[in-house]
């Protein structure tokens, strides 16, 4: 069977949910082999054997983490040189897709960004992306080279397969015209505790009607075991860091539930969470247009609302 | 010092965006406007201008049809320089592969210190040109800055990633690209209205730039688009009041119908 890439999207080794993800996709297409760029493999050996990588790249290298983007494309490139993978798969991060772009210009192919499905065609990979603020689905393949494809997390349900995940280093040469961009200095994000915005199966997020107290809505979150979104208007406020904020220029994220409140969900934000499966709102304005979108929601204020809810999810749970 | 801006001309996020029977976007039967992530890039370039000791010229690039001038125009009123607009039929339906082709050889002719340019189209959000111009132009690539400094030829940013917010650093000649947190993009004045129908739009066709018909356009690219469906509209959902404190209690009772508790 073809080797399918997976380029692994880790925090000091910890493997992030995604790349189960694209494991999972990947064995639609061939023998998922995971590409390791780091040094520190021994966190994340057992994650990709779990999700069924049947070969594991090791890449271990300063000159791969201590530039910007270019020697990774590099580095696959000659990956993709050697091993004649049927694709790659590249999770759809700011890096990921910088990576992915270049990595076609050098390899002669075709790309896609942000697929939200992928499944095997007769002459390769088929895409499904949501376009135009998720109005519309497209589906698409690659006609040339090697299909080169970035996915969006939540693109599936992670499934455990046990994998070989058969080690190899793969000595990668970076040129010197690679290292012009230096990464100078590097500070991991304070974690919060909560799951990761994209990758969580709930979102709650707070928008101007928080008037910039966003403590009800973090409890709600916390309520829920639920990752906390904002709106470009609570963002441009000063209320809530930009790293938070879903729609057009920011996050979109789609996850099982997504609950807006203080949201009027104009289409900038809507860009950034319509595909979600179900929505909920809160919202003192009962013609906000976020209520077109809702499976379920509440005309009232979020400051009363949201505590009583918080309590009575903590009193079913206890 | 010369920077070259790199804008799009796309639909109008707040009007119907729809596709074309070729299945390509439909940019002339829908209002069209200045990406609006490019103004964060023009207003960067303008930024770095006034900052600047010398002489330095700012000009706006865009590749589109003729309706992709109003790209140019805006930035422009903004306060930019000068315009090039590269057009030709045969440039329709050319992906970002092929878009990154053009606006390479458009930029060579210039020769920049800095090419800028926005963090994605608001149109096909693909986040790639940047990267791929800076492949092709074998220049360094600094890309999703939310903070710019430049002293002399050294550029410094911050990149804010998933997980870790990174400082970048290189030397110009570069290629950067900014996100909506760097800067906060200026309204024309009158007086920038005024002005920017003097300033000077050169227009350039794919020969005027040494390339073929054939290695732009639908029928060069490497991807091809199998077909594209409406999303059905959401089914109309619940609405409920909270009268007298109700409303939590309602939907905590949805979310445990749907096991989400």
């Amino acid at each position: 069977m073809t080797e399918v890439l997976v380029l692994v999207d880790h925090v000091d080794g910890s493997v992030r949910k995604t790349t189960a993800e694209l494991l999972t996709l990947a064995r639609r297409l061939g023998a998922p082999s995971a590409v390791f760029i780091g040094s520190e493999i021994d966190g994340a050996r057992d994650a990709l054997k779990q999700y069924g990588a049947e070969k594991v790249y090791v890449l271990d290298s300063s000159d791969l983490t201590d530039y910007l983007v270019v020697p990774k494309a590099e580095a696959l490139a000659q990956l993709v040189e050697a091993k004649q993978p049927a694709a790659v798969l590249i999770p759809s991060n700011a890096e990921g897709k910088e990576i992915a772009g270049r990595l076609a210009i050098k390899t002669d192919s075709g790309l896609i960004t942000d697929a939200v499905d992928l499944q095997a065609g007769d002459t390769g990979p088929i895409t499904t992306q949501s376009v135009f603020a998720g109005s519309f689905t497209v589906t698409a393949h690659v006609i040339q080279g090697t299909p080169i494809i970035t996915v969006k997390p939540n693109a599936v349900t992670p499934e455990a397969v046990d994998g070989a995940a058969v080690e190899e280093v793969f000595e990668a040469t970076v040129s010197d015209a690679a290292k012009t961009a230096k990464v100078t200095e590097r500070k991991p994000r304070e974690a919060t505790g909560r799951p990761e915005l994209t990758e969580a199966a709930i979102v709650v997020s707070g928008g101007r009607g928080t008037g910039g107290n966003f403590a009800p809505v973090e409890d709600f979150a916390d309520s829920l075991g639920a990752a906390v979104g904002a709106s470009r208007a609570a963002v441009d406020s000063g209320w809530y860091p930009h790293s938070y904020q879903v729609g057009q220029t920011g996050k979109t994220v789609s996850p099982q539930l997504y609950i807006a409140t203080g949201i009027s969900g104009a289409i900038q934000h809507r860009a950034g969470m319509q595909t979600s499966k179900t929505i909920v709102a809160v919202n003192k304005d009962e013609e906000a247009p976020i209520f077109e979108l809702v499976d379920f929601g509440v005309v009232g204020d979020l400051h009363a609302v949201l505590p009583k809810a918080t309590e009575a999810v903590k009193a079913r749970k206890a | 010092m010369k920077i070259v801006v790199c804008v799009k001309y796309v639909p109008d996020a707040t009007a119907e965006r729809t596709f074309s029977p070729d299945n390509t976007v439909d940019r002339v039967g829908v209002d069209g406007v200045l990406s609006e992530l490019d103004e964060y890039a023009v207003e960067e370039a303008l930024k770095i201008r006034e900052a600047a000791d010398d002489d330095t010229e700012v000009v706006i690039m865009t590749v589109g049809p003729d309706e992709a001038r109003a790209a140019i125009l805006k930035s422009l009123q903004m306060g930019a320089d000068a315009g090039v607009h590269v057009k030709d039929e045969a440039i329709h339906g050319s992906d970002a592969i092929a878009t990154s082709l053009i606006l390479a050889a458009a930029i060579q002719k210039q020769n920049a210190d800095l090419v800028l340019c926005g963090m994605a189209s608001t149109d096909g959000s693909m986040s790639v040109v940047p990267a791929m111009l800076a492949e092709r132009l074998s220049l360094p690539q600094v890309t999703f800055a939310s903070e710019v400094t430049v002293e002399g030829t050294t550029v410094r940013v911050r990149r804010d990633g998933d997980a870790a917010t990174e400082t970048i650093e290189a030397t110009a000649p570069l290629l950067l690209s900014v996100t909506d947190q760097s800067n906060e993009p200026r309204y024309p004045s009158f007086k920038g209205i005024m002005a920017a129908k003097k300033k000077p739009v050169e227009e350039l066709t794919i020969a005027d730039l040494g390339l073929e018909a054939s290695q732009v356009g639908a029928d060069a690219a490497w991807t091809r688009v199998a077909g594209f469906e409406a999303r059905p509209p959401r089914s109309a959902g619940t609405v409920v009041t909270d009268e007298g404190g109700t409303g939590a209690a309602q939907l905590v009772e949805f979310l445990a119908g749907q096991k989400f508790i």
